[in-house]
């Protein structure tokens, strides 16, 4: 029987990272994965909420857990989480009420009196391991329309989806995303900096502290002659997009990189225009032109 | 505050002026002015991580990306709350600028959760009251708490207005540019987001909104 899916978008794809949520459906429809929006679905509660009530925070992220299960019933099916904050709220509530049984017996009890259940057996999942581990990246390749031959890409995984659980993929040295860009014919760039905190939402709070960390990584990815960086966060993307104006007036940096998502990449090599991925909504989009094989046909897209 | 000498003596060498001496205060603190079941009870918030344990290795301020920015290094955090120096940890900064990489989390070699002890610090400072009024990094997280209370979702372009509007709106329009440009792109809206049953949300959550302090 074929696994489903259910779609948990989060707040952030509803905004600022509305690109991701664009870029996501269009590929998984290209790549025939059938992916199902919960229903009713409410915020993760993000770092926000852990800083304010814990037991809250597992109750809001146990709600979404509740319904994708009162959603699928009996089928095999995983909840897939494309926002990292969203991903190891999701993860990290599951595991502590795995870990501590009386805190599930409290927050089931709060559940149930509105009617919910939760019972555990949901996985989360994120849209790279579902490609990678599901799909298959020899599945991916043969899908490709126009191989970026040439073009070199700088995964950028962030913190949160390896840490600080690794659930399929290494936390010190991760690797799925440059699987995913070989299969697509581009060329992984080694950089030491791949999970290393962009700072969250410092960039609009302590900023001072926000812009450096963003600088240290484009400054990087840039020294190592990266064409285009691909994230999996909104906020890492949003954070090393839109600041960069504001980093280099302030460092007197050069800094002139694009960052797309992983899934904007894949869309691109797979044929999908323009609109269809979100590319309208970058500031600067990647210029793919000199590295297409097949010249004309990609240049259209472009 | 701190006093630097280099910057009260006098150039002749004949010590500091003393009226260049603001303020004197006592740095060191009485063993009795301690709260010694800080420690514990914060390790208690934390899921029974156990502060005692720790070796004062220093591995998390090392990994620590904003370790550099902080008043006190993880290290020290770790230390002074098993201590007891209540006031000095939750009125620090350190706390707010952690932006739960969880890079010492994995790092420790120990295994002490220190993610989890600086939320669970967070907390004790929100809900006591300890946190600078208009330090954005706490404001940000009650804005975004009465949001998710309110609708079950967060929309950011509010939040983001709601927390420049109590902590710095002069920085309102320093943003307001980048806001436009992402506006511009459908990346900011300002319709909110809400979800169907909003009442059974908000029977789930214990701390009803503006009831923190």
């Amino acid at each position: 029987m074929k696994k489903k899916y259910i779609y948990y978008p989060g707040c952030s794809l509803r905004s600022t990272g509305i690109a991701y949520d664009e870029s996501i459906r269009a590929v998984f429809e290209k790549l025939n994965i059938a992916l199902e929006e919960l229903e009713d679905w409410n915020c993760c509660g993000a770092t926000s909420y852990f800083s304010v009530d814990e037991g809250d925070a597992f109750a809001l992220a146990s709600r979404n857990l509740a319904l994708a299960e009162q959603q699928m019933g009996n089928e095999d099916f995983d909840i897939v989480a494309p926002c990292s904050a969203c991903y190891l709220v999701l993860l990290k509530t599951k595991k502590i009420l795995e870990e501590n049984k009386d805190l599930y017996a409290q927050i089931n009890l709060k559940l149930q009196k509105v009617n919910l259940n939760y019972e555990g057996k949901v996985k989360v999942r994120h849209p790279i391991d579902v490609l990678v581990n599901d799909f298959g990246l020899d599945n991916l390749a043969k899908q490709v329309k126009f191989p970026l031959k040439g073009f070199k890409v700088a995964s950028y995984y962030g913190c949160q989806i390896v840490r600080p659980y690794s659930m399929f993929d290494d936390m010190y040295n991760p690797t799925t995303l440059d699987r995913i860009v070989k299969a697509l014919g581009a060329d992984p760039v080694d950089w030491p900096l791949k999970t290393r905190c962009c700072g969250g939402s410092l960039t609009g709070t302590i900023q001072e502290a926000g812009l450096r960390m963003n600088r240290f990584l484009l400054q990087k990815a840039q020294e190592e002659g990266a064409n285009v960086i691909i994230t999996c966060c909104p906020l890492c993307q949003h954070n090393l997009e839109c600041y960069q104006e504001r980093i280099n007036k302030q460092f007197r940096e050069e800094i002139n990189i694009p960052v797309i998502y992983f899934t904007q990449l894949i869309g691109i090599a797979l044929g999908l225009s323009s609109k269809e991925l979100g590319l309208n909504r970058l500031f600067k989009k990647p210029s793919l032109k000199r590295f297409a094989v097949q010249k004309g046909e990609v240049a259209n897209a472009w | 505050m701190r006093i630097s000498m280099k910057s009260i003596a006098e150039p002749n060498g004949h010590g500091p002026k003393l009226e260049n001496v603001k303020k004197v205060v006592r740095r060191i603190k009485f063993e009795s002015e301690l709260d010694h079941d800080f420690g514990e009870y914060i390790a208690g918030k934390a899921h029974g991580q156990k502060l005692l344990t720790c070796i004062q290795c220093g591995t998390c301020s090392a990994t620590c990306p904003l370790s550099h920015y902080m008043d006190f290094t993880p290290r020290r955090i770790i230390a002074m709350t098993r201590e007891g120096f209540k006031e000095e940890v939750l009125n620090s900064l350190t706390i707010w600028l952690c932006a739960s990489c969880y890079s010492c989390y994995v790092e420790c070699p120990k295994e002490i959760r220190i993610t989890d002890i600086m939320y669970a610090l967070k907390r004790e400072a929100i809900q006591k009251g300890y946190y600078p009024k208009r330090l954005p990094v706490p404001v940000l997280a009650r804005i975004f708490h009465k949001f998710v209370y309110r609708y079950g979702r967060n929309t950011e372009s509010w939040v983001l207005i709601g927390l420049y509007l109590r902590t710095n709106p002069f920085k309102m329009l320093k943003e307001l540019i980048l806001g436009l440009k992402l506006m511009l792109r459908g990346r900011f809206k300002l319709g909110i987001e809400k979800i169907r049953k909003r009442n059974q949300l908000r029977s789930l959550l214990a701390i009803e909104e503006g009831r923190v302090k």
